[in-house]
């Protein structure tokens, strides 16, 4: 359950931000994640409501969009998002199988706030 | 108010690593961060580790364990110098726990610094804790689907130890499969079948291990 430290992380950048901005309600966060990264999106929801209850952050909605996994073959240089299954990632353009470097998909980060 | 955030959830956790990267570097100690799941055979690799390499480094080992010091003491009774973290049932070891670990150690001498994760194939993947790279341990009795389950440990880490290969006789495991698998989202994984057990395939993870301690020096 790391998703608990995500959130204690989380909190911690949400109340940064709104002092910067000098605001004191907070509605919504958007949250990015990777295909890829470890991020179970229900547990990290559970995690926020239980470390923002009964704080001045209870209530606000969490939004946790997916970023896609995109993948550049080795051989032909070319990007490519694999749509099911992650393995073997197969390259759409050359049919090479492996060796791929990853483009996006392992992001976890917070990208917007919004409060009054 | 709409504000544009864009900031790293993780990102105190990566300046702890930072900060820890910079010291062992000026240390010029190689620290790899051992991740797998519970019973991969981790402690055992790392006690055989200990014990045919201590004539040649000085090793030190951070302990990462829920609960219980058992790991620790079989690691200390190698001679290694080690240190034990209870996460108290976290799932996983960061930035601060290791740099207080280390501060509670002699890395004067050390050569390589080991860093036993939490078993558990999906949180440790997340927190860097300062290492120069990241080693999974996948026990052959596991399945050879694991990496395709679990791709971000396996797209993280520098090697895959294939461990418990004695064993192949005796389970459904294709060491392509698995091999391929994780070479899928990591063109740059280098991967040993080994047992810790009879010792199999043992020497050319020490070769590797000998070859990033030169590395490490020199740099």
């Amino acid at each position: 359950m790391h998703e608990m430290s995500i959130a204690h992380s989380l909190v911690g950048i949400i109340e940064q931000e709104m002092a910067k901005h000098n605001v004191t309600r907070l509605i919504r966060i958007k949250v990015k994640f990777g295909r890829i990264s470890a991020i179970v999106p229900e547990a990290l929801q559970t995690a926020f409501e239980a470390m923002t209850a009964g704080t001045s952050l209870e209530g606000s909605a969490l939004e946790i969009e997916e970023v896609p996994l995109v993948a550049k073959c080795r051989e032909c240089q070319k990007e490519f998002s694999p749509e099911d299954d992650l393995m073997i990632m197969t390259c759409p353009h050359c049919s090479a199988e492996f060796g791929h470097d990853i483009v996006s998909g392992k992001e976890l980060y917070i990208d917007e706030i919004e409060a009054e | 108010m709409q504000i544009k955030v864009v900031r790293k959830i993780l990102e105190a956790n990566d300046r702890i690593s930072d900060q820890l990267r910079a010291m062992f570097q000026e240390k010029k100690i190689l620290v790899l961060n051992l991740m797998s799941s519970p019973g991969a055979g981790k402690t055992t690799l790392l006690e055989k580790t200990l014990t045919d390499l201590k004539s040649e480094f000085n090793m030190a080992v951070i302990e990462g364990d829920l609960q219980t010091s058992n790991d620790a003491e079989r690691v200390a009774a190698t001679g290694a110098q080690a240190i034990q973290i209870n996460t108290e049932g976290g799932c996983h070891l960061d930035g601060s726990m290791v740099l207080e670990a280390a501060g509670q150690m002699d890395l004067e001498k050390v050569d390589i610094l080991f860093v036993e994760n939490v078993g558990n194939l999906v949180c440790p993947a997340e927190f860097s804790v300062g290492e120069d790279y990241k080693i999974t341990i996948l026990s052959v009795v596991e399945g050879d689907d694991k990496p395709e389950k679990y791709p971000l440990i396996f797209a993280e880490s520098k090697v895959m130890l294939l461990n418990k290969t004695d064993l192949l006789p005796y389970v459904d495991f294709s060491l392509e499969k698995a091999s391929n698998f994780a070479k899928s989202l990591n063109k740059n994984i280098e991967i040993f079948p080994v047992s810790a057990k009879t010792r199999e395939g043992l020497d050319s993870w020490y070769d590797w291990l000998r070859q990033e301690v030169i590395k490490k020096k020199d740099s």
